[in-house]
Protein backbone atom coordinates (compact mmCIF):
# COMPACT_ATOMS: atom_id res chain seq x y z
CA UNK A 1 0.00 0.00 0.00
CA UNK A 2 0.91 3.40 -0.76
CA UNK A 3 1.73 6.33 1.78
CA UNK A 4 -0.71 8.65 2.65
CA UNK A 5 -0.87 12.12 1.34
CA UNK A 6 -0.92 14.51 3.86
CA UNK A 7 -3.77 17.34 2.54
CA UNK A 8 -4.92 20.89 4.85
CA UNK A 9 -7.98 22.60 3.75
CA UNK A 10 -8.52 24.83 2.15
CA UNK A 11 -8.45 22.80 -1.08
CA UNK A 12 -7.52 24.08 -4.25
CA UNK A 13 -8.45 22.71 -7.78
CA UNK A 14 -4.98 21.36 -7.99
CA UNK A 15 -5.09 19.21 -4.89
CA UNK A 16 -8.07 17.73 -5.66
CA UNK A 17 -7.05 16.71 -8.83
CA UNK A 18 -3.80 14.96 -7.63
CA UNK A 19 -6.45 12.44 -5.86
CA UNK A 20 -7.31 9.18 -7.13
CA UNK A 21 -9.24 6.43 -6.03
CA UNK A 22 -8.08 4.48 -3.44
CA UNK A 23 -5.80 6.68 -2.24
CA UNK A 24 -5.19 7.33 1.62
CA UNK A 25 -5.21 10.88 3.09
CA UNK A 26 -4.50 12.36 6.23
CA UNK A 27 -6.79 15.62 6.55
CA UNK A 28 -5.59 18.53 8.56
CA UNK A 29 -6.92 21.90 9.20
CA UNK A 30 -10.17 23.34 9.49
CA UNK A 31 -13.22 21.09 8.05
CA UNK A 32 -16.96 21.53 9.07
CA UNK A 33 -19.51 19.36 10.19
CA UNK A 34 -23.13 19.05 8.31
CA UNK A 35 -25.74 15.64 7.83
CA UNK A 36 -29.39 15.65 6.86
CA UNK A 37 -31.27 18.46 8.90
CA UNK A 38 -28.37 21.13 8.37
CA UNK A 39 -28.05 20.07 4.43
CA UNK A 40 -31.80 20.98 4.23
CA UNK A 41 -31.26 24.49 5.54
CA UNK A 42 -27.97 24.98 3.37
CA UNK A 43 -30.08 23.86 0.39
CA UNK A 44 -33.26 26.48 1.67
CA UNK A 45 -30.59 29.52 2.11
CA UNK A 46 -29.55 28.93 -1.29
CA UNK A 47 -32.83 28.31 -2.91
CA UNK A 48 -33.94 31.98 -1.48
CA UNK A 49 -30.17 33.30 -2.73
CA UNK A 50 -29.26 33.85 0.74
CA UNK A 51 -25.86 33.81 2.02
CA UNK A 52 -24.48 30.76 3.49
CA UNK A 53 -22.62 30.29 7.29
CA UNK A 54 -19.33 29.87 5.94
CA UNK A 55 -17.91 30.45 2.63
CA UNK A 56 -18.30 27.36 0.44
CA UNK A 57 -15.00 27.34 -1.73
CA UNK A 58 -12.39 24.96 -0.90
CA UNK A 59 -13.61 23.61 2.28
CA UNK A 60 -14.66 20.24 2.95
CA UNK A 61 -17.86 19.14 4.91
CA UNK A 62 -17.84 15.57 6.56
CA UNK A 63 -21.29 13.96 7.41
CA UNK A 64 -20.95 13.53 11.11
CA UNK A 65 -23.43 13.77 13.75
CA UNK A 66 -21.25 13.53 17.03
CA UNK A 67 -21.81 12.33 20.59
CA UNK A 68 -21.42 14.53 23.44
CA UNK A 69 -18.29 15.51 24.25
CA UNK A 70 -17.46 13.61 28.04
CA UNK A 71 -16.04 16.33 30.81
CA UNK A 72 -12.03 16.21 29.58
CA UNK A 73 -12.89 15.35 25.94
CA UNK A 74 -12.85 17.67 22.86
CA UNK A 75 -15.00 15.89 20.66
CA UNK A 76 -17.75 12.59 21.21
CA UNK A 77 -17.89 9.69 19.07
CA UNK A 78 -17.49 11.07 15.11
CA UNK A 79 -17.35 8.65 12.73
CA UNK A 80 -19.44 9.02 8.98
CA UNK A 81 -23.11 8.92 8.51
CA UNK A 82 -24.21 7.63 5.47
CA UNK A 83 -23.84 9.89 2.65
CA UNK A 84 -26.83 9.05 -0.16
CA UNK A 85 -29.40 10.99 1.94
CA UNK A 86 -26.78 14.72 0.93
CA UNK A 87 -27.13 13.45 -2.60
CA UNK A 88 -30.23 15.95 -3.08
CA UNK A 89 -28.14 18.79 -1.84
CA UNK A 90 -24.78 18.05 -2.86
CA UNK A 91 -24.65 19.53 -6.35
CA UNK A 92 -25.53 22.99 -5.25
CA UNK A 93 -22.99 23.41 -2.41
CA UNK A 94 -20.23 21.52 -4.91
CA UNK A 95 -21.59 24.13 -7.02
CA UNK A 96 -20.85 26.87 -4.91
CA UNK A 97 -17.20 25.74 -4.21
CA UNK A 98 -17.03 22.86 -1.57
CA UNK A 99 -14.29 20.97 -2.83
CA UNK A 100 -14.59 17.91 -0.79
CA UNK A 101 -16.86 15.56 1.03
CA UNK A 102 -16.24 12.88 3.60
CA UNK A 103 -18.80 9.95 4.45
CA UNK A 104 -19.48 6.26 3.96
CA UNK A 105 -21.60 5.04 1.19
CA UNK A 106 -22.31 5.72 -2.77
CA UNK A 107 -23.11 8.73 -3.88
CA UNK A 108 -25.67 9.45 -6.85
CA UNK A 109 -24.72 10.08 -10.21
CA UNK A 110 -26.01 13.38 -10.22
CA UNK A 111 -23.34 13.90 -7.24
CA UNK A 112 -20.61 12.38 -9.37
CA UNK A 113 -21.21 14.53 -12.41
CA UNK A 114 -20.96 17.62 -9.86
CA UNK A 115 -17.66 16.27 -8.49
CA UNK A 116 -16.17 15.72 -12.02
CA UNK A 117 -17.62 18.96 -13.60
CA UNK A 118 -16.54 21.62 -10.99
CA UNK A 119 -13.42 19.14 -8.98
CA UNK A 120 -14.48 17.78 -6.12
CA UNK A 121 -13.48 14.69 -4.24
CA UNK A 122 -16.19 12.25 -2.09
CA UNK A 123 -13.55 10.60 0.88
CA UNK A 124 -14.89 7.44 2.92
CA UNK A 125 -13.88 7.66 6.70
CA UNK A 126 -14.58 4.48 8.57
CA UNK A 127 -18.23 3.74 9.62
CA UNK A 128 -18.38 3.05 13.42
CA UNK A 129 -15.18 3.70 13.95
CA UNK A 130 -16.17 6.63 16.23
CA UNK A 131 -13.84 6.45 19.06
CA UNK A 132 -10.73 6.54 16.95
CA UNK A 133 -11.80 9.44 14.97
CA UNK A 134 -12.49 11.36 17.66
CA UNK A 135 -9.33 11.56 18.61
CA UNK A 136 -8.40 13.28 15.57
CA UNK A 137 -10.67 16.39 16.16
CA UNK A 138 -8.60 19.31 18.38
CA UNK A 139 -11.02 21.91 18.45
CA UNK A 140 -14.75 22.17 17.63
CA UNK A 141 -17.05 25.01 18.30
CA UNK A 142 -20.90 24.82 17.08
CA UNK A 143 -21.01 27.78 13.94
CA UNK A 144 -24.62 27.47 13.36
CA UNK A 145 -28.05 25.72 13.86
CA UNK A 146 -27.25 24.62 17.59
CA UNK A 147 -31.15 23.95 17.74
CA UNK A 148 -29.98 21.09 15.56
CA UNK A 149 -28.12 19.47 18.64
CA UNK A 150 -25.85 16.33 16.80
CA UNK A 151 -27.09 17.80 13.41
CA UNK A 152 -25.41 21.24 14.05
CA UNK A 153 -22.83 22.91 11.87
CA UNK A 154 -19.47 22.82 13.95
CA UNK A 155 -16.44 23.91 12.51
CA UNK A 156 -13.57 21.42 13.51
CA UNK A 157 -9.86 21.63 13.73
CA UNK A 158 -8.24 18.04 12.76
CA UNK A 159 -4.92 16.33 12.48
CA UNK A 160 -4.08 13.70 10.36
CA UNK A 161 -7.84 12.81 10.04
CA UNK A 162 -7.44 9.25 7.96
CA UNK A 163 -10.15 9.18 4.87
CA UNK A 164 -9.88 7.42 1.72
CA UNK A 165 -10.87 8.45 -1.96
CA UNK A 166 -13.51 7.06 -2.89
CA UNK A 167 -14.67 9.24 -5.83
CA UNK A 168 -12.03 11.10 -7.74
CA UNK A 169 -12.35 14.42 -10.06
CA UNK A 170 -12.15 11.66 -13.14
CA UNK A 171 -15.82 10.10 -11.43
CA UNK A 172 -13.97 6.65 -10.82
CA UNK A 173 -15.64 5.26 -8.04
CA UNK A 174 -13.72 2.88 -5.62
CA UNK A 175 -16.65 0.82 -4.67
CA UNK A 176 -17.72 -0.22 -7.97
CA UNK A 177 -13.91 -1.12 -8.51
CA UNK A 178 -13.13 -2.68 -5.22
CA UNK A 179 -16.10 -5.15 -5.42
CA UNK A 180 -15.21 -5.94 -9.23
CA UNK A 181 -12.00 -7.05 -7.79
CA UNK A 182 -12.87 -9.68 -5.27
CA UNK A 183 -16.13 -10.39 -6.77
CA UNK A 184 -16.61 -14.49 -6.97
CA UNK A 185 -19.35 -16.19 -8.85
CA UNK B 1 -46.68 -13.65 43.19
CA UNK B 2 -43.24 -11.97 43.31
CA UNK B 3 -43.59 -7.78 43.31
CA UNK B 4 -40.74 -5.78 41.27
CA UNK B 5 -40.83 -2.26 41.61
CA UNK B 6 -40.48 -0.43 38.51
CA UNK B 7 -37.87 1.90 39.19
CA UNK B 8 -35.52 -0.89 39.40
CA UNK B 9 -36.23 -1.37 35.52
CA UNK B 10 -35.17 2.28 34.88
CA UNK B 11 -31.95 1.89 36.94
CA UNK B 12 -31.27 -1.17 34.84
CA UNK B 13 -32.02 0.19 31.47
CA UNK B 14 -30.32 3.06 32.03
CA UNK B 15 -26.86 0.78 32.40
CA UNK B 16 -28.00 -0.96 29.72
CA UNK B 17 -28.14 1.55 27.61
CA UNK B 18 -24.44 2.80 28.75
CA UNK B 19 -22.88 -0.35 28.82
CA UNK B 20 -24.22 -1.78 25.28
CA UNK B 21 -23.02 1.60 23.76
CA UNK B 22 -19.48 1.06 25.30
CA UNK B 23 -18.67 -2.33 25.55
CA UNK B 24 -19.08 -4.43 22.34
CA UNK B 25 -19.53 -8.00 22.86
CA UNK B 26 -16.89 -10.85 22.95
CA UNK B 27 -18.45 -12.66 20.06
CA UNK B 28 -18.23 -9.30 17.71
CA UNK B 29 -14.64 -9.06 18.70
CA UNK B 30 -14.04 -12.97 17.98
CA UNK B 31 -16.26 -12.79 14.52
CA UNK B 32 -13.90 -9.67 14.02
CA UNK B 33 -10.32 -12.37 14.37
CA UNK B 34 -12.02 -14.92 12.25
CA UNK B 35 -12.44 -12.43 9.15
CA UNK B 36 -9.41 -10.83 9.78
CA UNK B 37 -7.79 -14.16 8.98
CA UNK B 38 -9.55 -14.83 5.60
CA UNK B 39 -9.86 -11.19 4.22
CA UNK B 40 -8.49 -11.25 1.11
CA UNK B 41 -7.89 -7.67 0.65
CA UNK B 42 -4.95 -6.03 2.93
CA UNK B 43 -7.50 -2.67 3.11
CA UNK B 44 -10.41 -4.68 3.86
CA UNK B 45 -7.95 -6.62 6.63
CA UNK B 46 -6.66 -3.21 8.05
CA UNK B 47 -10.25 -2.09 8.73
CA UNK B 48 -11.51 -4.97 10.28
CA UNK B 49 -7.55 -4.08 12.83
CA UNK B 50 -9.20 -0.48 13.17
CA UNK B 51 -12.56 -1.83 14.53
CA UNK B 52 -10.99 -4.14 16.99
CA UNK B 53 -8.94 -1.53 18.17
CA UNK B 54 -12.26 1.55 17.60
CA UNK B 55 -14.01 -0.94 20.42
CA UNK B 56 -10.95 -1.56 22.79
CA UNK B 57 -10.73 2.53 23.29
CA UNK B 58 -14.58 2.34 23.66
CA UNK B 59 -14.64 0.20 26.50
CA UNK B 60 -11.03 1.47 28.03
CA UNK B 61 -12.32 5.11 27.63
CA UNK B 62 -16.05 4.31 28.03
CA UNK B 63 -16.88 6.28 25.42
CA UNK B 64 -19.43 5.56 22.41
CA UNK B 65 -18.31 3.10 19.73
CA UNK B 66 -20.04 4.73 16.94
CA UNK B 67 -21.61 7.96 17.30
CA UNK B 68 -24.46 6.77 16.20
CA UNK B 69 -25.77 5.05 19.53
CA UNK B 70 -28.80 4.73 18.01
CA UNK B 71 -32.53 4.29 18.89
CA UNK B 72 -33.52 2.14 22.42
CA UNK B 73 -35.14 -1.33 21.24
CA UNK B 74 -35.84 -2.60 24.31
CA UNK B 75 -37.35 -6.24 24.68
CA UNK B 76 -38.94 -7.52 27.77
CA UNK B 77 -39.62 -10.80 29.23
CA UNK B 78 -42.11 -10.40 31.83
CA UNK B 79 -42.51 -13.64 33.71
CA UNK B 80 -46.79 -14.33 34.42
CA UNK B 81 -46.12 -14.27 38.37
CA UNK B 82 -44.89 -10.71 38.52
CA UNK B 83 -46.53 -7.72 39.98
CA UNK B 84 -45.20 -4.82 38.44
CA UNK B 85 -45.17 -1.77 41.20
CA UNK B 86 -44.41 2.20 41.63
CA UNK B 87 -45.26 3.32 38.46
CA UNK B 88 -46.10 2.97 34.86
CA UNK B 89 -43.93 0.67 33.58
CA UNK B 90 -43.20 2.04 29.67
CA UNK B 91 -42.43 5.23 31.63
CA UNK B 92 -40.19 3.60 33.25
CA UNK B 93 -38.33 2.15 30.59
CA UNK B 94 -38.30 5.63 28.65
CA UNK B 95 -37.04 6.93 31.66
CA UNK B 96 -34.25 4.84 31.72
CA UNK B 97 -33.34 5.79 28.40
CA UNK B 98 -33.39 9.27 29.34
CA UNK B 99 -31.04 8.86 32.10
CA UNK B 100 -28.51 6.38 30.20
CA UNK B 101 -28.93 8.36 26.77
CA UNK B 102 -27.96 11.96 29.11
CA UNK B 103 -25.00 10.23 31.79
CA UNK B 104 -23.55 8.15 29.44
CA UNK B 105 -23.03 10.98 26.89
CA UNK B 106 -24.31 9.19 24.37
CA UNK B 107 -26.06 11.23 21.05
CA UNK B 108 -29.98 11.80 21.37
CA UNK B 109 -30.82 10.63 17.89
CA UNK B 110 -34.85 10.75 17.83
CA UNK B 111 -36.67 13.35 16.34
CA UNK B 112 -40.05 14.20 14.75
CA UNK B 113 -40.79 12.95 11.50
CA UNK B 114 -41.72 16.07 9.73
CA UNK B 115 -40.11 18.96 11.10
CA UNK B 116 -36.96 16.64 12.27
CA UNK B 117 -36.73 18.79 15.72
CA UNK B 118 -34.86 16.43 17.80
CA UNK B 119 -36.93 15.33 20.76
CA UNK B 120 -33.83 15.86 23.32
CA UNK B 121 -33.44 12.70 25.26
CA UNK B 122 -33.64 9.80 22.98
CA UNK B 123 -36.55 8.93 24.03
CA UNK B 124 -39.51 6.80 23.23
CA UNK B 125 -38.33 3.99 23.21
CA UNK B 126 -39.54 1.00 21.39
CA UNK B 127 -40.72 -1.44 23.29
CA UNK B 128 -41.61 -5.35 22.77
CA UNK B 129 -42.47 -7.21 25.76
CA UNK B 130 -43.50 -11.04 25.35
CA UNK B 131 -45.33 -12.60 29.06
CA UNK B 132 -43.75 -15.49 29.86
CA UNK B 133 -44.29 -18.39 32.51
CA UNK B 134 -41.75 -17.72 36.02
CA UNK B 135 -41.29 -14.79 38.34
CA UNK B 136 -38.67 -13.06 36.60
CA UNK B 137 -38.01 -9.82 34.31
CA UNK B 138 -35.52 -9.93 31.97
CA UNK B 139 -34.21 -7.23 29.82
CA UNK B 140 -32.40 -7.00 26.88
CA UNK B 141 -31.64 -3.28 25.15
CA UNK B 142 -30.77 -3.21 21.93
CA UNK B 143 -29.66 0.53 20.26
CA UNK B 144 -30.07 0.18 16.86
CA UNK B 145 -28.37 2.65 14.09
CA UNK B 146 -30.06 4.54 11.15
CA UNK B 147 -27.88 3.40 8.54
CA UNK B 148 -28.18 -0.50 8.59
CA UNK B 149 -32.06 0.35 9.49
CA UNK B 150 -31.76 2.10 6.34
CA UNK B 151 -31.16 -1.04 4.34
CA UNK B 152 -33.57 -3.22 5.70
CA UNK B 153 -36.85 -4.03 4.13
CA UNK B 154 -40.12 -6.35 4.65
CA UNK B 155 -40.87 -8.34 1.33
CA UNK B 156 -43.90 -10.39 1.08
CA UNK B 157 -43.08 -13.33 -1.57
CA UNK B 158 -45.59 -15.57 -2.74
CA UNK B 159 -45.30 -19.32 -1.72
CA UNK B 160 -44.23 -20.33 -5.30
CA UNK B 161 -40.61 -18.28 -4.69
CA UNK B 162 -40.11 -20.84 -1.66
CA UNK B 163 -36.22 -21.39 -0.79
CA UNK B 164 -34.69 -19.93 -3.88
CA UNK B 165 -36.68 -16.52 -3.38
CA UNK B 166 -35.57 -16.11 -0.40
CA UNK B 167 -32.17 -16.99 -1.01
CA UNK B 168 -32.25 -14.52 -4.22
CA UNK B 169 -34.26 -11.68 -2.02
CA UNK B 170 -32.12 -11.60 1.16
CA UNK B 171 -28.77 -11.61 -1.27
CA UNK B 172 -30.03 -8.82 -3.60
CA UNK B 173 -30.74 -6.69 -0.58
CA UNK B 174 -27.13 -7.32 0.81
CA UNK B 175 -25.79 -6.49 -2.87
CA UNK B 176 -28.25 -3.23 -3.34
CA UNK B 177 -27.08 -1.99 0.35
CA UNK B 178 -23.36 -1.79 -0.33
CA UNK B 179 -21.10 -0.07 1.42
CA UNK B 180 -24.17 1.92 2.71
CA UNK B 181 -25.06 -0.14 6.12
CA UNK B 182 -21.32 -0.33 7.56
CA UNK B 183 -20.57 -3.51 6.05
CA UNK B 184 -19.43 -6.08 7.53
CA UNK B 185 -22.85 -6.66 8.83
CA UNK B 186 -24.96 -9.25 10.21
CA UNK B 187 -27.82 -10.08 8.82
CA UNK B 188 -31.28 -10.86 10.21
CA UNK B 189 -34.02 -12.34 8.38
CA UNK B 190 -37.44 -13.52 9.86
CA UNK B 191 -39.30 -15.79 7.49
CA UNK B 192 -42.97 -16.38 8.28
CA UNK B 193 -45.71 -15.09 10.85
CA UNK B 194 -47.70 -12.33 9.22
CA UNK B 195 -45.82 -8.39 7.70
CA UNK B 196 -45.01 -7.32 10.88
CA UNK B 197 -44.24 -10.70 13.15
CA UNK B 198 -41.52 -11.27 9.92
CA UNK B 199 -40.10 -8.08 10.83
CA UNK B 200 -40.09 -8.60 14.68
CA UNK B 201 -38.88 -11.82 13.75
CA UNK B 202 -35.58 -10.69 11.88
CA UNK B 203 -34.80 -8.02 14.67
CA UNK B 204 -35.02 -10.83 17.29
CA UNK B 205 -32.51 -13.20 15.32
CA UNK B 206 -30.03 -10.45 15.45
CA UNK B 207 -30.29 -10.93 19.62
CA UNK B 208 -28.27 -14.34 19.07
CA UNK B 209 -24.89 -14.34 19.56
CA UNK B 210 -22.60 -14.19 16.59
CA UNK B 211 -20.75 -17.59 16.20
CA UNK B 212 -23.46 -19.71 17.61
CA UNK B 213 -25.45 -22.51 15.37
CA UNK B 214 -28.90 -22.03 14.76
CA UNK B 215 -31.18 -24.50 16.67
CA UNK B 216 -33.09 -25.63 13.81
CA UNK B 217 -30.74 -27.44 11.43
CA UNK B 218 -32.18 -26.70 8.37
CA UNK B 219 -32.15 -23.15 8.96
CA UNK B 220 -28.50 -23.59 9.99
CA UNK B 221 -27.57 -24.77 6.37
CA UNK B 222 -30.03 -21.98 4.94
CA UNK B 223 -27.57 -19.14 7.22
CA UNK B 224 -24.38 -20.85 5.41
CA UNK B 225 -25.65 -20.66 1.97
CA UNK B 226 -27.38 -17.62 2.36
CA UNK B 227 -24.08 -16.40 3.49
CA UNK B 228 -21.61 -17.74 1.09
CA UNK B 229 -23.88 -15.86 -1.60
CA UNK B 230 -23.58 -13.12 -0.02
CA UNK B 231 -19.54 -13.16 0.85
CA UNK B 232 -18.94 -13.71 -3.32
CA UNK B 233 -20.67 -10.37 -3.64
CA UNK B 234 -16.89 -8.53 -3.19
CA UNK B 235 -17.90 -5.51 -1.43
CA UNK B 236 -16.17 -5.94 1.88
CA UNK B 237 -15.97 -4.07 5.03
CA UNK B 238 -16.91 -0.68 4.70
CA UNK B 239 -17.92 -1.49 0.66
CA UNK B 240 -14.07 -0.87 -0.35
CA UNK B 241 -13.35 -4.34 -1.69
CA UNK B 242 -13.42 -7.97 0.12
CA UNK B 243 -14.28 -11.37 1.33
CA UNK B 244 -15.99 -10.15 4.25
CA UNK B 245 -19.69 -8.20 3.46
CA UNK B 246 -20.84 -9.94 6.50
CA UNK B 247 -19.94 -11.62 9.33
CA UNK B 248 -23.04 -14.03 10.04
CA UNK B 249 -27.19 -14.37 8.56
CA UNK B 250 -29.19 -15.20 11.60
CA UNK B 251 -33.09 -16.67 10.70
CA UNK B 252 -36.02 -17.06 13.09
CA UNK B 253 -39.24 -18.49 11.27
CA UNK B 254 -42.34 -19.35 12.04
CA UNK B 255 -45.70 -20.78 9.90
CA UNK B 256 -47.26 -17.98 7.79
CA UNK B 257 -50.43 -17.95 6.02
CA UNK B 258 -51.43 -20.39 3.31
CA UNK B 259 -51.30 -17.58 0.83
CA UNK B 260 -47.87 -15.61 2.25
CA UNK B 261 -44.26 -16.33 2.46
CA UNK B 262 -43.33 -12.85 4.11
CA UNK B 263 -39.88 -12.39 4.59
CA UNK B 264 -38.13 -9.72 6.55
CA UNK B 265 -34.50 -8.90 6.45
CA UNK B 266 -33.48 -6.60 8.79
CA UNK B 267 -29.62 -5.19 8.40
CA UNK B 268 -27.37 -4.77 11.38
CA UNK B 269 -23.99 -3.35 11.05
CA UNK B 270 -20.79 -4.37 12.29
CA UNK B 271 -21.56 -2.61 16.20
CA UNK B 272 -24.17 -4.77 17.28
CA UNK B 273 -25.28 -4.11 20.48
CA UNK B 274 -27.09 -5.68 23.34
CA UNK B 275 -26.92 -6.29 26.85
CA UNK B 276 -28.98 -7.97 29.27
CA UNK B 277 -30.03 -8.25 32.60
CA UNK B 278 -32.32 -10.42 34.34
CA UNK B 279 -34.42 -9.06 37.84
Amino acid sequence: MTEPVRLKTPLSDQDVEKLKIGDRVLMNGVIYTGRDAAHRRLFDLLQSGKDLPFDMRGQVIYYVGPTPAKPGQVFGSAGPTTSYRMDAFAPALIEKGLKGMIGKGMRSDQVKEAMKRYKAVYFAATGGAGALLAKRVKKAEVIAYDDLGPEAIRRLEVVDLPVIVVNDVRGNDLYIEGAMRYRRE
Amino acid sequence: MREIDVTLITEKVRDLCVEANVDLGEDVLQAFDRAIEKEESPVGADILRELKENARVAKEEKVAICQDTGFAVVFLEVGQDVHLIGGNLAQAIHEGVRQGYRDGYLRKSLCHPFTRANTGDNTPAVIHTDIVPGEKVKIMVAPKGGGSENMSRVMMLTPSDGIEGIKRFVIQRVKESGSNPCPPTIVGVGIGGTFEQSALLAKKSLLRPLGTKNPDPELDTLESEILSGINKLGIGPQGLGGRTTSLAVHILMMPCHIASLPLAVNIQCHVQRHKEAIL
